[in-house]
C-alpha cells in the first residue's frame, strides 16, 4: 500500500468542491458527488443521490398487486429477474401460492443468466472505469447471447417482467436449454480468457489490490450487502442465509475473498459467474415436467398482514416488504435495494483517496443508479 | 531485490499476454450487426406494442369490455364500442393506445377474453412527431393492414 | 548556402506539414478502425469507402464548430494553447530523416533539437488546462507536468545510452551507421549493450507517456477527468489538440525507428528507402494503437512509481552497463 501524504499536509489547506457527475463519465448515470478536493485527494464526499427518483413505492400503493409487476423489472434494470421475483415471492408466500416446481427451476435458471448479464455489465464498465475499452465489448458479446436467450423465453430484453404470481408467463422450449447449455459451454473458455486479458494484467492489479479497503465492519454499519460483503470475507448470501425457491436442492458455493479490497471484490463477481454456470447446469438437469402455473385466482387479494421475501439479486440484498389489509391494493410497498447501502459508504471509504482510486473503488461498488433513488 | 525483479518480469508477461489475446481478437470476425442496412429477426415472442389480431374475415374480436383498460398499470389504452344491431356482443369502434406511457408487460395481452390483440413485432418506432405514438388508433391499423392484404 | 536551399527548405515545410495533417487524419481513421477490430466491431464504414472519407468529415464537422471560450477564462492563453502545440511539432519533422535524401535539415545536433521540440507539448496541455478555469483541467494539467518530468529523465538516460553507443548526435548518422540487414540495427547490437531490447522497451514505454498515450493518458483519462485539460475546448481548438497528439505519436515512432530500427535501412540489407522508413513506423504506430486498445489505465502515482522505481534504476544500469562494453570492446 502506498504511503502517501496529501501535498499540502503542513503547508496551508486549501480545498476545493469539486462536483462529480450528475454527468460524470464515471458515475454511470445521473449520481452526484459533491468531492472536497486537497489536489488531487479526497478530503470529504457528500452524495447527492435522487437525480432518478420515480416513487416506485408511491406507485405501488395505487395500483392492484398485478399492476405493480412492470415496476419490479424497472428498479435495478440490470437484475429485473431477481427484482420481480422477490416481489412474486412476496405475494405468493402472503397468499400461500406454492409455485410448482418447474416454474421455480426456471426461476432459478433465468435469474442466474440475469446475474451474469448483470455482472458482465459490470466488469465491463469497470474496465472502462479503469480505462480499458475494449473488455466492455467482449463482455457486451457475451451479454448479447445471454440477452438473445431471454428475449425468445420473455419477449424482452432487459424489463422482463416474466415472473408471475404462482409460477412464469410462459414455458420454456427446448430451443432456450439447449441454448442455455451451449452457452454454458462458451462461456467458460471467455471467463478464462477475461481472467488472463484482466484479472492478471499488472497494470489492472496495481489499480484494484490494497485500493479501497472496505472491511465487513464497515459493510454492517451500512447495510452494504451482496458482493461487498462478501468481497470482506463474509459468506452472507441470501440464496443460502435464508434460502427460496430451490436453491437449497442446488450444489454451489458461495463465494468469498478476505482482501476486502476492489480486487477482493472483484474476483468475487467472477467466481460468483462461473457458480452460477454451475447452478444453470444443475438447474437445467434436474428440470422436472409439469406445469409452470399454478391455480390462482383470477384477481388477486392478499390476506391483511406484513409480509417480506428477499433475494440475492446481483448487487446484494433486495428486499421487499408488503403490508396489505386485505384491499385489491397493497397498502405500502417497501423496497430494500442493495445499491443504497452499497454506496452510501462512500462517503467514509472514500476519505483520504486520490480521484482516480476513489473512481476505481467506486467501480468496485458496482452501483445501478434508479436503483439507488428508486 | 529477488521480488521486484519477479515482479518486473510477471508483469510484463501478464501484459504481453492481455496483448496476444486482443491481436487475436482483432483477426476474427466482427461480431456487430450493421443496422440498418442489416437487421435482426425479431423472435416470436418479440414484445413491441399491442395491435389487434382479427378473425377469418378480418375484422377484430375486440368485443369493448375494457378488461385490459383496468389491467393496464399505466393507464394507456382508451376503448369504446357499440352494441349493434342484432349482435349478441358489443363491438369495438375505437381503441386508443398510448405507446409513450405503455411499460410493454402485456396484461392487456394477458388478460383479454377474445384475445383480441398481441403483441406486434414492430421495432423500428422512430418519428419526430409525439402524437403519432400518443394516439396509436387500433382500429385503423388493422384497416390499413386489411387494405394492405 | 544556394539559391536552391530556400526554396527546398520551404518545399520541405509545405511537405511536412502536409505529411502531419495526412497523418493525423488518416492514423484517426486506422485507430478507430483498428479499435474496432480490437472490440470486434467493424469500426467506421458510412462515409466513403471502408468509412475512408470519415477523417474529412470530421474535420468539417470540427471547422463548422464554434469556438467557445469559457466565461472567466483568460482568453489569450486559451487560444494560444492550441496554436503553441501545433508548430512545434511539425518542426520536429524537419529534423527526422526519412531517407538519406529526404531531410530538410540535417545537423549535427537533430537529437537534442528534436527534444527540445518535443517538450514543447506538456506546455501546451498545461497552458490549455490552466486557461480554461476548469477544476478538471487543472487538475489534468498539474499531472501533465509532473508525468512529463518524471519521463524525461529515464528518456533522456536511453538516448546517451544510445549516444554512447553511435557516438554521434546527428540523426542521419545514426542511422547510416546501421546500415546493413538487420543485426546491425541497434536494437540487435548486443555487443554495445546486451540489454538493448530492454532499452528499446523503455523508451517505448516512455514515448506513451511522453504523448499522453494510453495506458498513460492521465491528462485526459476520460472516466476521471472528463477529458483533462481539453474539456472545455470545442471545434477545431480541440481538433488540432487531437493531431497534434498523432503528430507526436508519429515523432516518438520515428524517433525509435531511427535509434532502434535502422532508419531507413531495409532489413535483409537490399533496396534502402523511404519505403521501409515508413513501414516500421507504421508498424510502431500499430503498436501504440494496440497497447492503447488492450491496457486499463495507470494509477498516477503508479505512473510516477514506475519511473522513479523501476525505469530510472534500469536505465541506469543499462548506461553503466554499456559504457563498460565500449570501454572493454
Ligand atoms: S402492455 Fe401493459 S402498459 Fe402496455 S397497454 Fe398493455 S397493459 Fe398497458
Ligand atoms: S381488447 Fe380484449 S380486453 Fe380489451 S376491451 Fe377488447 S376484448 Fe376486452
Amino acid at each position: 500500500m502506498m504511503e502517501l501524504q496529501p501535498v499540502h499536509a503542513t503547508g496551508p489547506q486549501e480545498t476545493f468542491v469539486l462536483n462529480l457527475g450528475p454527468q460524470h463519465p464515471a458515475t454511470h448515470g445521473v449520481l452526484r458527488i459533491k468531492l472536497t478536493m486537497d489536489g488531487e485527494f479526497i478530503k470529504d464526499a457528500v452524495i447527492v443521490a435522487g437525480y432518478v427518483h420515480r416513487e416506485h413505492e408511491k406507485m405501488g400503493e395505487n395500483r392492484t398487486w398485478a399492476q405493480f409487476l412492470p415496476n419490479t423489472s424497472r428498479i435495478d434494470y440490470l437484475s429485473a429477474m431477481m427484482y420481480t421475483h422477490a416481489y412474486v415471492g412476496a405475494v405468493e408466500r402472503a397468499c400461500g401460492i406454492q409455485p410448482p416446481s418447474r416454474a421455480e427451476y426456471i426461476r432459478v435458471i433465468t435469474s442466474e443468466l440475469n446475474r451474469i448479464s448483470s455482472h458482465l455489465v459490470w466488469w465491463g464498465a469497470y474496465l472502462l472505469d479503469l480505462g480499458g475499452m475494449t473488455p466492455l465489448l467482449y463482455a457486451f458479446d457475451d451479454r448479447e447471447k445471454i440477452l438473445d436467450l431471454l428475449e425468445a423465453l420473455t419477449g424482452a430484453r432487459l424489463t422482463y417482467c416474466y415472473y408471475r404470481f404462482g409460477g412464469v408467463l410462459e414455458d420454456v422450449d427446448d430451443n432456450f436449454i439447449a441454448g442455455t447449455r451451449a452457452f454454458v459451454k462458451e462461456f467458460r473458455p471467455r471467463l478464462r480468457m477475461f481472467r488472463r486479458l484482466v484479472s492478471e494484467n499488472i497494470i489492472f492489479r496495481k489499480r484494484v489490490e490494497n485500493i479501497g479497503i472496505i472491511d465487513a465492519e464497515m459493510c454492517r454499519k451500512y447495510g452494504a450487502t451482496g458482493p461487498m460483503i462478501r468481497g470482506a470475507g463474509v459468506p452472507y448470501d441470501v440464496r443460502r442465509a435464508e434460502p427460496y425457491s430451490v436453491y437449497p436442492e442446488l450444489d454451489f458455493e458461495v463465494a468469498t475473498d478476505p482482501a476486502a479490497d476492489s480486487m477482493g471484490r472483484y474476483k468475487v463477481r467472477m467466481e460468483e459467474m462461473e457458480q452460477s454456470l454451475r447452478i444453470i447446469e444443475q438447474a437445467l438437469d434436474r428440470l422436472p415436467d409439469g406445469p409452470v402455473m399454478a391455480k390462482v385466482p383470477r384477481v388477486i387479494k392478499v390476506p391483511a398482514g406484513e409480509y417480506c421475501y428477499a433475494t440475492e439479486a446481483a448487487r446484494g440484498r433486495f428486499e421487499v416488504r408488503i403490508v396489505s389489509t386485505g384491499k385489491l391494493i397493497p397498502h405500502r410497498i417497501r423496497l430494500r435495494t442493495p445499491c443504497f447501502g452499497n454506496l452510501s459508504l462512500f462517503e467514509e471509504a472514500a476519505r483520504g483517496m486520490m480521484l482516480a482510486d476513489g473512481i476505481a473503488m467506486m467501480g468496485s461498488l458496482d452501483l445501478v443508479i434508479p436503483d439507488i433513488d428508486r | 531485490m529477488n521480488n521486484i525483479f519477479k515482479d518486473v518480469a510477471g508483469g510484463f508477461i501478464s501484459l504481453m499476454i492481455g496483448m496476444g489475446i486482443t491481436l487475436k481478437e482483432f483477426f476474427r470476425k466482427p461480431v456487430t450487426v450493421h443496422y440498418p442496412r442489416e437487421s435482426l429477426k425479431m423472435t416470436p415472442r418479440y414484445r413491441s406494442h399491442i395491435i389487434f389480431t382479427p378473425d377469418e374475415d378480418g375484422a377484430s374480436k375486440c368485443i369493448a369490455c375494457n378488461m385490459c383498460v383496468n389491467a393496464c398499470p399505466s393507464q394507456c389504452i382508451y376503448v369504446e364500442g357499440e352494441k349493434k344491431e342484432g349482435a349478441r356482443k358489443k363491438s369495438v369502434t375505437k381503441y386508443e393506445l398510448n405507446f409513450t406511457t405503455c411499460s410493454l408487460c402485456g396484461a392487456c395481452v394477458e388478460v383479454c377474453p377474445t384475445d383480441a390483440i398481441d403483441f406486434s413485432k414492430r421495432y423500428n418506432l422512430a418519428s419526430p412527431d409525439k402524437e403519432r405514438f400518443r394516439r396509436m388508433d387500433l382500429c385503423k391499423d388493422l384497416e390499413e393492414r386489411n387494405r394492405k392484404k | 548556402m544556394t539559391t536552391v536551399e530556400p526554396i527546398r527548405l520551404l518545399l520541405f515545410l509545405v511537405g511536412a506539414a502536409s505529411f502531419v495533417g495526412l497523418n493525423a487524419a488518416y492514423l484517426v481513421w486506422v485507430e478507430r478502425k483498428s479499435a474496432g477490430r480490437f472490440q470486434r466491431r467493424a469500426g467506421p464504414t458510412e462515409v466513403g469507402y471502408a468509412g475512408l472519407l470519415q477523417p474529412i468529415a470530421d474535420a468539417i464537422k470540427l471547422m463548422s464548430k464554434q469556438l467557445i471560450v469559457p466565461p472567466g477564462a483568460d482568453r489569450f492563453l486559451f487560444r494560444m494553447a492550441p496554436v503553441m502545440m501545433m508548430p512545434p511539432a511539425i518542426m520536429a519533422f524537419a529534423i527526422l530523416p526519412f531517407s538519406e535524401h529526404l531531410v530538410a535539415i540535417d545537423f549535427n545536433v537533430g537529437l537534442i533539437a528534436l527534444f527540445a521540440f518535443s517538450s514543447f507539448n506538456v506546455i501546451a496541455v498545461m497552458l490549455a488546462g490552466w486557461s480554461s478555469r476548469n477544476k478538471y483541467g487543472i487538475i489534468s494539467a498539474a499531472r501533465v507536468v509532473s508525468q512529463n518530468v518524471a519521463y524525461e529523465i529515464p528518456m533522456m538516460l536511453v538516448i546517451i545510452t544510445m549516444l554512447l553507443v553511435s557516438g554521434t548526435l546527428s540523426l542521419t548518422g545514426i542511422v547510416e551507421q546501421q546500415a546493413g540487414a538487420f543485426w546491425n540495427w541497434n536494437l540487435f547490437n548486443l555487443a554495445a549493450n546486451p540489454l538493448m531490447p530492454v532499452t528499446f522497451i523503455i523508451f517505448f514505454i516512455c514515448m506513451l507517456s511522453e504523448t499522453n498515450r494510453a495506458p498513460f493518458d492521465m491528462a485526459e483519462a476520460e472516466s476521471e477527468l472528463v477529458a483533462g485539460a481539453y474539456t472545455e475546448y470545442a471545434g477545431m481548438g480541440f481538433g488540432v489538440f487531437f493531431m497534434a497528439e498523432y503528430a507526436n505519436i508519429i515523432i516518438g515512432c520515428a524517433l525509435a525507428v531511427i535509434l532502434f530500427f535502422g532508419g531507413w535501412h531495409s532489413p535483409i540489407g537490399v533496396f534502402p528507402g523511404v519505403i521501409w522508413f515508413l513501414l516500421k513506423l507504421y508498424l510502431l504506430i500499430f503498436i501504440v494503437i494496440w497497447v492503447r486498445w488492450t491496457f486499463p489505465r495507470t494509477q498516477f502515482y503508479g505512473l510516477l512509481n514506475l519511473s522513479w522505481k523501476i525505469l530510472i534504476p534500469v536505465t541506469l544500469f543499462t548506461f553503466l552497463l554499456s559504457s563498460v562494453m565500449i570501454k572493454i570492446f
